[in-house]
């Protein structure tokens, strides 16, 4: 019972500018067998997911791959949302891509995934918002709560831009308000 | 973005919509259409969802609304450069060869990507002997793309995509100015033929020699998938080639054996 439990949970991250570092250190710093799959969702220009996985690779415990359409999610890897698609998860733990429009002005959107894997995952998601300086992921760690999920976000003071984990805490979303260091300490005692 | 349409009631509107008009959204993937069909559902401030099925159900009109809301027609011109000038470089000299080209840009939603082809056939001296066959499932955005009319500020970014794709020319020489939308010039719009056509349910209805089917796939599930690249495969000529969106691919599916990938690209060439 237990172990299926184990097998329904998930961390997904969300974050935007200035949590570039911060997704790094949390990868980082996961001990080796780390069991659960790693979503990670971020605003950013540049059209070329593959550059930030060889980033997140070069010294990240856990696998880095981009996400990819109809992909099982797998225990023990960390995915990374593809640029200019939403990443969408099915009921079945697979991802799904979407090309609709952009929210928040950003697409991959925050809420738009954490939403969908609070669909998939319930009260089994961890939700992580990071540095940012948009108002996404807000709506994202209501539902996640809602659903029974943990919400988790990032100590403003600690954070390169903190508009993003503010604008969450001010919204009454926030569960746990942690540094980026407490944040991969707890992960690694779930 | 409350949630009041279930899982369960989506599949009661899927199974009215196959029964009452023959649109079978059943293949479609679940995450992304309940997404859409509930951002509708609050858009239009249905009370319950007793409501919006019974609306749904009567009203044709409502339906069409309903199509034109749930499939995603985000679309640009050049979108991708690499994948256009790959087609410019790879696809187009290859087509040159043959006395008559037949292009199905499958999906084609408001036609950007049609009249983008258009032009780089037209830089390649191909367009007098070709002809592009245009389809979406969705009525509403094949006349439009039909007209060709474009809003004029987003052309600032399609000139830029189509210098990125490798043309060469003045992009505002393919079109007039009118207001706050752009019309592309007739002799682009006199190679096209604009249908409907629902990959789902429909099937192959001429040979091609180019299949563009970009951003239509991720909103299938793999059964789906495999249903509409046997409909592909069966519409492409030998030696045709096959063009997918940038995260869309046929490695999963045992028809990639009789195909050869070109370039980085998603461009497929039929082999065998």
């Amino acid at each position: 019972m237990e172990e299926s439990y184990l097998e329904q949970r998930c961390v997904i991250i969300g974050g935007s500018a200035g949590s570039l570092q911060v997704v790094q250190h949390i990868l980082n710093k996961l001990k080796p067998g780390f069991q659960l799959p790693v979503i990670i969702v971020l605003h950013r220009k540049t059209d070329h997911t593959s550059g930030l996985t060889d980033v997140f690779n070069y010294r990240s415990t856990l696998p880095v791959k981009e996400a990819e359409d109809k992909e099982i999610i797998n225990p023990g890897t960390a995915y990374v949302a593809p640029a200019d698609y939403h990443l969408l998860i099915e009921k079945d733990l697979s991802f799904s891509l979407d090309g609709s429009e952009k929210v928040h002005y950003s697409r991959p959107s925050i809420d738009v995934s954490f939403d969908a894997a609070s669909e998939a995952f319930g009260a089994g998601l961890i939700g992580v918002l990071l540095s940012g300086a948009n108002a996404d992921g807000t709506k994202g760690l209501e539902i996640i709560r809602a659903k029974g999920g943990i919400s988790i976000v990032q100590n403003p003071a600690s954070a390169q831009v903190p508009f993003m984990p503010k604008h969450a805490i001010e919204s009454g979303v926030a569960g746990l308000v942690m540094t980026a260091e407490e944040i991969s300490e707890y992960l690694n005692l779930l | 973005m409350e949630k009041v349409v279930t899982d369960q009631q989506i599949e009661i509107l899927l199974n009215d919509l196959l029964e009452k008009y023959g649109y079978d959204f059943t293949g479609y993937t679940r995450a992304s259409l309940k997404r859409r069909i509930n951002r509708l559902f609050s858009l239009d401030k249905f009370p319950s969802f007793a409501e919006f099925r019974f609306r749904l159900r009567t009203d044709e009109r409502y339906f069409a609304r309903f199509i034109e809301e749930i499939t995603v027609n985000v679309t640009e011109m050049f979108r991708d450069a690499g994948f256009f000038k790959t087609l410019k470089e790879e696809v187009l000299p290859v087509l040159a060869t043959y006395p008559f080209i037949r292009i199905w840009h499958a999906g084609c939603s408001t036609g950007e990507e049609v009249y983008s082809t258009a032009i780089f056939l037209k830089e390649a001296n191909l367009l007098h002997k070709s002809l592009l066959y245009a389809t979406d499932l969705n009525p509403a955005v094949v006349s439009r793309a039909a007209k060709g009319m474009f809003p004029l500020h987003h052309l600032k970014q399609y000139s830029q995509n189509y210098h990125q794709a490798g043309g060469t020319a003045e992009f505002s020489s393919y079109y007039t100015a009118a207001y706050d939308h752009v019309i592309f010039s007739e002799e682009l719009r006199s190679r096209m033929v604009f249908s409907t056509h629902n990959l789902v349910s429909e099937s192959s209805f001429n040979q091609f020699q180019l299949v563009m089917c970009r951003n239509v796939l991720i909103y299938f599930d793999k059964e789906l998938q495999g249903k509409v690249f046997a409909l592909i495969d069966e519409s492409l000529d030998p030696l045709g080639f096959l063009a997918l969106g940038s995260k869309e691919s046929m490695k999963m599916f045992p028809i990639v054996s009789r195909y050869r990938q070109v370039g980085k690209e998603k461009i497929w060439r039929k082999v065998t």
